[in-house]
């Protein structure tokens, strides 16, 4: 059992598992989002105060949850990676980063646009509202750190130890924003045993929330076969998958090569690194773009 | 042991030293607590309202401007990896480096407070509560923010990240420390938030040593 889930740790065995689950996450993100949405939005009854406003609760609640939940798969993916030395913990780490991101932006915009007619402002320093806003600023951090650095490898330690005390932190960010301030309503479906929400209303918001997880799913799969294809453009296995593909990908690098060249051609001070790939400057493009793609390779 | 005593000793020396950059965050924290008077006006009311929260805020982002000294130095010059190779353990080293960077710009602050107590129009109740939060809050700031640094050394230009990285981890601790000054406004006690800071503090000191020893061998690569 353990040395199967080790062997995910292999880049071509992580590009496969993507590429099986890819579709199953993608079918159960676009029905469920359908259906939750049509639901939520055209079936569901009004609320007896709120109205028809109510309604952005579909699409405000799953991203507020599923941000917090991004996080905290990111956290574990950094701990996976520290501990067992994964690599591709860190490409999932990284992949799933900027779609936790843009979910807080959108619980945050979506909130902002449903304490408009509620509460009569579009923004008050309330405890949940902060503590989403911090735990947009926590996301911003991870990411700018990580490209902060150009060994990608040393990228993603360094942005791991930041992911794992940022979730450390998140509760008790949770817990001293609460006790300063709170205006925010309580939450309606975590209530043990009795739900404060009618079922009918529910329903939508569960499937809604199920698609959500699915889509961040999904595109966190596309970003992670993007980032494994990425650093792993030079390896054998690569060239196996896409027998044809690799053609591209060899012209694309050609591209990269080239501009480099000319680049270092006016560039002072290189390292040995692009030494080389100057005094191939005007040798054959091909031979330039191994070269490039060798430098790649060392420092991934 | 002996080890760890020279290593006080040379960065208490190295800090004496370079006196004008320890001077330079502390001119900065008054310089911000200047500002505030100015920008909001006066009245004796109003400051004593936010001298607090002022004063603490400031005190972060002066100790932020002089935090990137902690490893920058033994970074570029090598004493790092001589502390890598050594048979002490690099956790213990990296206790006994934090603690000798908060000494050195805590004194300072802390011989430099009352005079911003009066800036600000503080009563004495609070200037004490203002004095404990600190005394509890600044190492934590210092064990914390080493985790960034550790981070962020090896870059080029790591100053405005290190902020960026810390400053949203740092907000429970202003919420209690600001909520302890402001019972204490009211002669209200606040016990309770000087013992969370306190269980914070703990908890930071138990944890961040580790993290601070991997994180600057992940920077030293």
């Amino acid at each position: 059992m353990w040395k199967w889930i080790n062997s995910f740790a292999k880049p071509e065995k992580a590009y496969w598992l993507c590429d099986v689950l890819q579709n199953w996450f993608a079918g159960v993100a676009i029905t469920g989002l359908i259906i939750g949405i049509v639901w939520g939005l055209g079936y569901a009854p009004q609320d007896y105060q709120q109205g028809d406003s109510f309604r952005i609760i579909y699409i405000h609640v799953p991203s507020a949850i599923l941000a917090m939940g991004a996080y905290v798969a990111m956290a574990i993916a950094a701990l996976v990676g520290i501990v067992w030395q994964w690599r591709t913990a860190f490409m999932f780490m990284i992949a799933i980063a900027p779609v936790g991101a843009v979910m807080t932006f959108i619980s945050l915009f979506t909130g902002s646009f449903w304490g408009k007619p509620m509460w009569g402002t579009w923004w008050i320093w309330d405890a949940r509202l902060t503590a989403q806003l911090i735990l947009l600023f926590l996301y911003l951090g991870v990411i700018s750190l990580y490209t902060a650095f150009e060994d990608k490898q040393q990228a993603g330690k360094a942005a791991g130890v930041m992911a794992m005390v940022g979730v450390i932190n998140i509760p008790i960010i949770h817990f001293s924003v609460e006790w300063w301030n709170t205006l925010h309503q309580g939450a309606t479906i975590t209530k043990i045993g009795k739900p404060s929400i009618a079922p009918e209303m529910l329903w939508p918001l569960l499937i809604c929330i199920l698609g959500f997880a699915a889509f961040i799913g999904w595109v966190t799969i596309i970003r992670m076969k993007n980032e494994i294809i990425m650093r792993d453009l030079h390896r054998p296995w690569v060239a196996q998958r896409f027998g044809v593909a690799n053609a591209n990908a060899n012209a694309n690098a050609n591209a990269n090569a080239n501009a480099n060249a000319t680049a270092n051609a006016t560039a002072t001070a290189n390292a040995t690194a692009n030494a080389t790939a100057n005094a191939n400057a005007n040798a054959n493009a091909n031979a330039n773009a191994n070269a490039n793609a060798n430098v790649e390779g060392k420092q991934s | 042991m002996v080890a760890l005593q020279s290593v006080f000793l040379k960065d208490v020396a190295l800090a004496y030293r370079q006196r004008a950059e320890l001077m330079q965050p502390l001119m900065f924290f008054v310089l911000v607590i200047t500002l505030f008077p100015l920008a909001i006006g006066p009245s004796p009311e109003t400051l004593q309202r936010i001298g607090g929260g002022v004063i603490w805020v400031a005190a972060i982002l002066s100790l932020l401007l002089g935090m990137e000294r902690m490893f920058r130095d033994d970074f570029a010059d090598g004493s790092l990896e001589q502390y890598m190779l050594s048979p002490t353990p690099l956790y213990m080293i990296v206790v006994v480096k934090v603690l000798t960077h908060w000494l050195m710009h805590i004194v300072p602050l802390f011989l430099i407070s009352p005079l911003l107590a009066l800036f600000l129009n503080l009563t004495f109740d609070m200037y004490v509560a203002l004095m404990l939060t600190l005394l509890l809050g600044t190492p934590l700031i210092s064990f914390i923010g080493g985790i960034g640094v550790a981070l962020t050394v090896g870059l080029h230009r790591g100053g405005v990240l290190l902020a960026l990285l810390l400053i949203p981890i740092f907000i429970p601790l202003l919420i209690f420390a600001t909520s302890a000054i402001e019972s204490a406004s009211m002669l209200l006690p606040y016990h309770s938030q000087l013992a969370i800071i306190a269980g914070l503090l703990l908890f930071s000191v138990a944890l961040s040593p580790m993290a601070i020893a991997y994180s600057l061998k992940v920077s030293q690569n």
